[in-house]
């Protein structure tokens, strides 16, 4: 049943990690926002797709990349605290429902503007003969992007890291995750705190979009959805809120996925259902994730 | 009072009655067709605010569960040729190939199945905080619509399956729908429909009176579940033809657009936003095709009329977050009140207004 060599394995292992290491780019924004405002911005997923976007045409305009892509970002940081101030900001204290609802509209309003715009037909997104190049270990081959992308990843969290725990940003976020009103007694300004953090987060989906495109050079409007569902159960695998967690959430979910239609070949079909039985299943037996926190609530 | 009430609803149910007889037997097909999707859109927009709106659960599987009611309808209904003619990649499994139900009990199976699915999901997830519930509910309608697409031999597969017996006409779509708008309105007004406001208001207090959450939640999705089961089934024999793409995440959107719309908790409010919203989905068809307005021609975007509707939901949830009834219901004695002229007298007699 199980058919594969040494070097088989190795290479769907590297495809694995990379492919994880993307998840984690995303989940890393929704770990945050959900930290922060008990929400699943579900506009997330979105915003990362007009990411890959906003790099398409900054390259397809003739920009090289080295402008292009920062650009990118940019514009992404907008576009997410753009979404945050026109769908959350005046429901902060609507009902929890209301919120939800308005973070759905807010996604299928990106979603279906993009197909208005750009067209629902995909666009082949343009490689980067710097990032794609075949490189061979041995006989594995691999593109460079297969190595490039596991250590943008890891480069980012440390950073994201010192910034949330050593910088007086971080520790506003902190206060706000713990409680709004007391943080702003202590003199936080909680809306710019919370705009901070959905800028952030739209950064990394705009790296994660950007390495996306590179890697999967077909990008279309509807692209955001599935890695945006996935992404959020890679952040509740990993404990929702914990960003460290995110991370291994997304690896684990990014390597088993591979692992599981390298294995089984008889269940490609059934690729994007494979994360939503590990949702339920770690939602049944152990709901908090692997590194969350249990949250007692407040009455 | 309560026998002009009693009066008046039976006339108007009379007058609904000869409408739908005339409309059954002189519309043409096009409006038929769309008066059929106003009533199964009710249908649907009330199971789904059953569990939104009555009991402030957040569950996206909607299509899902119609996935289930349409499949197996279809499935069951088809006649034995049009089966093999369906599976023409893969025939289909043994014991599905003989079976040729009447309309009736395939769409109670339907609802009972989709009603199962909905438990086996509901469970798990009922136990956790609303925001898990979304996710895993739309993760499981994504289920069920990768299923639908693999299993080659029971469902035919991206394919779909065509050539259904077009059993939904308007006698079984607004005979189901009121029927679950009086289901409905008596599961609400009861004891059960009181716990469920109680946990939609505030969980910990509801527990705290001695209402079981976890049995209530579930019973409300599995309840749910079933009439959009129901619903899924009579779309399928309305609409001939269905294919898993048919069942994406869109069209859980209109659906929650319309008790957005109606007003999340009033029953009132869904039966009106369904027929506004199936009604200007058609009418505003218009915007994705070419418009031309004799100088010029606009090309048609398609996607254009759900930006309208994304907008429009946006719209009523920033500005008008109670929606058209808010958690407010029809009773004769408020709607004689608005539309009299003469104003009701404020309290000692005095006259207000000047009509």
């Amino acid at each position: 049943m199980i058919n594969m060599t040494w070097e088989m394995f190795l290479q769907h292992l590297a495809n694995g990690i990379s492919l994880g290491s993307l998840y984690a780019l995303i989940a890393i924004g929704y770990t945050m926002v959900y930290g922060i405002l008990r929400l699943i911005n579900f506009a997330h997923g979105d915003i990362f797709m007009m990411a890959t976007y906003f790099a398409f045409f900054g390259v397809f305009f003739g920009l090289p990349w080295y402008i292009a892509f920062p650009i990118t970002i940019i514009l992404t940081i907008l576009l997410g605290m753009g979404v945050e101030i026109a769908a959350y900001r005046s429901l902060r204290d609507a009902p929890k429902i209301s919120i939800m609802i308005s973070a759905i509209g807010a996604s299928f309003l990106i979603e279906n503007l993009a197909i208005v715009i750009f067209g629902g037909r995909p666009k082949a997104f343009p490689t980067e003969e710097l990032f794609t190049k075949v490189v061979y270990i041995g006989n594995i081959s691999v593109q460079r992007l297969t190595f490039i992308i596991p250590i943008v990843t890891i480069i980012l969290l440390v950073m994201l890291l010192y910034l949330i725990n050593k910088t007086k940003t971080g520790m506003a976020m902190r206060a706000v995750s713990k409680d709004h009103e007391t943080a702003k007694l202590m003199g936080v300004n909680i809306d710019r705190t919370i705009s901070t953090t959905f800028g952030i987060g739209s950064a990394l989906a705009a790296i994660g979009g950007i390495m996306w495109g590179l890697k999967f050079p077909q990008i279309q409007p509807l692209m955001g959805v599935m890695p945006g569902l996935k992404c959020f159960i890679a952040a509740v695998i990993g404990g929702i809120g914990n960003i460290t967690g995110a991370v291994i959430g997304g690896f684990f979910l990014g390597v088993s996925e591979i692992m599981l239609v390298a294995i089984f070949q008889g269940l490609t079909g059934y690729r994007d259902a494979f994360a939503f039985i590990i949702l339920i299943l770690v939602l049944l037996f152990k709901p908090t994730g692997i590194m969350g926190e249990k949250i007692s609530e407040k009455v | 009072m309560k026998k002009r009430n009693y009066y008046l609803t039976t006339i108007s149910l009379i007058f609904l009655v000869i409408f739908l007889y005339f409309a059954h037997n002189y519309m043409d097909a096009y409006i038929v067709r769309i008066l059929n999707l106003c009533a199964i859109y009710t249908i649907l927009g009330l199971s789904m605010n059953l569990i939104n709106g009555f009991t402030g659960l957040f569950s996206l599987g909607h299509a899902g569960f119609m996935a289930i009611g349409a499949y197996v309808t279809a499935i069951l209904t088809l006649s034995v040729n049009s089966k093999i003619q369906n599976f023409f990649l893969e025939p289909i499994a043994a014991p599905l190939a003989n079976v040729e139900w009447p309309f009736f009990p395939a769409l109670l199976l339907a609802g009972v199945l989709s009603a199962i699915a909905g438990f086996l999901i509901g469970a798990p997830a009922l136990r956790l905080k609303g925001d898990y519930l979304a996710i895993a509910t739309l993760g499981f309608a994504e289920i069920i619509r990768v299923i639908f697409t693999n299993t080659q031999n029971i469902t035919n597969g991206a394919l779909g399956l065509k050539g259904i017996p077009a059993y939904t006409n308007l006698w079984w779509s607004f005979g189901i729908a009121a029927f679950t708008v009086l289901f409905m309105a008596l599961l609400i007004n009861s004891s059960y429909g009181r716990a469920l406001k109680a946990i939609r208001e505030d969980e910990i207090a509801a527990e705290s009176m001695g209402i079981n959450l976890f049995k209530h939640k579930v019973m409300s999705f599995t309840i749910g579940a079933f009439f959009a089961g129901i619903g899924g089934g009579l779309m399928a024999n309305l609409l001939g033809t269905i294919d898993p793409a048919m069942f994406k995440f869109t069209l859980t959107f209109n659906i929650l657009l319309i008790i957005v719309l109606g007003g999340m908790g009033s029953i009132t409010g869904t039966v009106i936003s369904a027929f506004i919203v199936t009604i200007s989905q058609e009418a505003l068809r218009f915007l994705d095709q070419p418009m031309d307005l004799g100088l010029f021609v606009i090309p048609g975007i398609s996607g254009m009329r759900m930006v309208v509707f994304s907008v429009l939901l946006m719209i009523v949830v920033l500005f008008y977050r109670h929606g058209l009834m808010g958690t407010n219901e029809f009773s004769w004695d408020k709607f004689l009140n608005a539309i009299s002229l003469k104003k009701p007298l404020s309290k000692g007699g005095k006259y207000n207004g000047n009509a």
